[in-house]
């Protein structure tokens, strides 16, 4: 390599902070990886080493299924994180609209409101909607997971964001065409939109497959548990944790949240590049 | 076809008067233009007429029949935008398409996945593609059917958008500034189309634009509006030849018309840079302004005269710019001939014809010369 250029200290360092970094984010799934492929025997030794020396993922996984009804689980997160999706699209969009192409009095002040809500975690609701399902004798159930969710803050708040970069003209074009408000939503403010839904889908969906916490509180039966709780199912096991099956179990949790990542940031590029056009 | 009357107009946006009591009526099949620098009120007054923007006060009449309570789509009204406006996700055929089918089929009809299985859906469609098709044809628009927007020129995009407008057969059509957004070239072509287009349809257009040239090239007739007010309306002769006001005189018209200060005598006679012109007007004595087309102003020959500071040769017309001499003053005379242009810094006279001449008192309204001056003023004579 006669002719290469000199590599610049700079260039190294940055690519050395950077694999670092990366190094250090990807450190607990390696782990998990690690030691959902040991035996027993094996991630209980002293001696560090990440590569097993006898493969026993099989066995785990199929541990992991025999105690769990995993797939039940992986079923209640799949209805749950996409019952709360699209009920928040369907209150967010027309919300987003209305607070960004309508005019009316107090619009201003419901802006305010929305971006005030966003300050709010949602520890400190906790509390009162827990109380409000009980009233409404709700908890332990589908509705309980998904109704506190509904009513996204941060999804109207992004909604309309990007909806203010949507040409009036184009609404009102619509409106001359004869297409109703609510229509101009689904039918020209969507179609316009769905970079943003999609950017939108993600933070929903990873926040609500991965929340612990909440469905931890309003939930008793074990058919209804959302895949964390299903994780957390292997560390109460009063024979002692299984790490084994408990890494295991953890990685067919987080494997649909991953694919489904991958195919949502094809479609987040996709949709950007298409609709870029005034 | 329609007739629309406006009467009493107005609107306010916080506080500021954009529309000052607007009444006007436009004819069924005209083509009005209305025409006024930006800011004047021009495509709020398109946009109330539309129904997309409610009055403050006043009434419009569609046919005979008060519209202010009717939605847009109702009124049967097309417009086309500045910005064209496409839905970017759908087809040049499913953009055309749109206003038909908000008409002709029903909300379920309209579903996504169900409608299309329905009988009666298919045959609705079957109409709805014939007569997007010939539109398509008409507009020269057919093999871009299956493009979406973002695939299509600029003009492309604006044929597309007329498409929409005419598919739905309405009874008038708005344009609020159809052709700013197209280069020069393409601007000049497409204004012999809308033209050629309204002589076909027939139907009223309603035009709004800036440009002064695609007013007078295109309409029936012009409505100059300024700082909310319509201060005239008239066939693009008339506005050009006798506008009732300064602002419309220097509105219309490119170059600018010259305007110079005079002065009304006691007798009626005016004077302007210290010389009498010949005619008279019934105004009272005191200062006026005296506008002259630069094709009407004589180089070579005349009792004024001037140092050339400036000349544009445009090949089929030439501009000559004058500095006046002991004026202080600049004027610009149009030359057709430009093989004898005279030479850069060079003194010339000049003057003018009596009946190039429109005299305007200092609030800037058109002041009448006296008939039998204007009688005398049809001969050619120099001042």
């Amino acid at each position: 390599m006669s002719n290469a250029h000199p590599i610049p200290f700079r260039a190294i360092l940055r690519h050395v902070l950077l694999i670092a970094g990366a190094a250090l984010m990807l450190a607990p799934f390696i782990w998990m990886i690690s030691t959902a492929s040991k035996p027993q025997t094996e991630i209980f030794s002293s001696e560090l080493h990440l590569i097993p020396y006898r493969f026993a993922l099989a066995d785990n996984l199929r541990e992991a299924f025999a105690k769990a009804n995993l797939l039940r689980f992986l079923l209640n997160g799949v209805i749950v994180t996409i019952s709360i999706f699209v009920l928040q699209v369907m209150v967010a969009l027309p919300a987003a609209y209305a607070l960004a192409k309508l005019r009316f009095l107090g619009r201003e002040a419901l802006f305010a409101l929305v971006l005030f809500g966003i300050l709010i975690p949602p520890q400190a609701t906790a509390i009162p909607v827990f109380l409000m399902l009980h009233k409404a004798g709700l908890l332990d159930s589908y509705a309980a997971l998904v109704l506190p969710f509904t009513i996204s803050v941060f999804g109207i708040f992004l909604m309309r964001q990007f909806f203010k970069t949507v040409p009036d003209d184009l609404v009102d074009a619509a409106r001359m065409d004869g297409i109703s408000e609510f229509g101009i939503v689904w039918r020209v403010m969507l179609p316009a939109a769905i970079p943003a839904v999609t950017a939108f889908g993600i933070f929903s969906v990873v926040a609500h497959w991965n929340d612990y916490f909440w469905p931890l509180i309003v939930l008793n039966s074990e058919q209804l548990r959302t895949p964390p709780l299903a994780v957390a199912h292997f560390r109460n096991n009063e024979a002692g944790t299984s790490y084994g099956p408990l890494m295991a179990a953890a990685m067919v949790i987080i494997a649909p949240l991953v694919i489904a990542f991958l195919f949502a940031q094809r479609r987040f590029i996709e949709g950007i590049t298409l609709t870029g056009i005034k | 076809m329609a007739q629309i009357e406006l009467s009493a107009i107005r609107k306010s946006f916080d506080g500021t008067d954009v529309l000052k009591g607007i009444d006007f009526r436009i004819e069924n099949g005209e083509f009005i233009s209305l025409v006024g620098p930006s800011g004047c009120g021009k495509s709020t007054l398109l946009r109330i007429i539309a129904g997309l923007e409610p009055q403050n006060s006043g009434q419009v009449h569609i046919d005979g029949r008060p519209v202010d309570a009717i939605r847009p789509s109702a009124r049967n009204l097309a417009m086309v935008f500045q910005s064209y406006a496409l839905y970017p996700h759908l087809s040049t055929f499913d953009n055309i398409a749109v206003p038909l089918r908000m008409r002709r089929l029903s909300a379920i009809e309209r579903l996504p996945l169900l409608g299309t299985l329905l009988p009666s859906r298919r045959a609705k469609e079957r109409h709805i593609r014939a007569d997007v098709e010939g539109i398509a044809e008409q507009l020269d628009i057919a093999p871009l059917l299956r493009r979406k927007p973002g695939q299509l020129s600029g003009g492309q995009r604006q044929r597309v958008a007329v498409g929409r407008a005419m598919v739905r057969e309405p009874l008038a059509f708005l344009f609020d500034e159809p052709l700013s957004n197209l280069d020069a070239k393409l601007r000049v072509h497409m204004r012999a189309e809308l033209a050629e287009l309204h002589r076909r349809l027939k139907a009223t257009f309603i035009y709004v634009t800036h440009d002064q040239a695609e007013a007078m090239t295109m309409s029936s007739r012009i409505a100059v509006m300024m700082g909310g007010e319509l201060i005239q309306a008239g066939t693009p002769a008339e506005i050009y030849d006798h506008p009732n006001d300064i602002r419309v005189a220097e509105f219309i018209g490119s170059p600018k018309i010259n305007v110079l200060p005079g002065r009304i005598r006691k007798d009626g006679g005016v004077d302007v840079l210290g010389t009498a012109l010949r005619l008279s007007c019934n105004a009272a004595a005191g200062e006026c302004r005296v506008g002259v087309r630069p094709e009407r102003i004589d180089v070579g020959a005349g009792p004024f005269s001037g140092t050339v500071v400036h000349l544009e040769n445009l090949g089929a017309e030439a501009f000559v710019h004058l500095a006046i001499d002991g004026a202080g003053l600049r004027l610009i005379a149009r030359l057709a001939d430009v093989r004898h242009l005279p030479a850069m810094a060079s003194s010339v006279a000049f003057g003018f014809a009596a009946d190039a001449v429109r005299i305007f008192d200092p609030a800037g309204k058109r002041i009448e010369l006296r008939a039998e001056q204007a009688e005398r003023m049809r001969e050619p004579a120099h001042v």
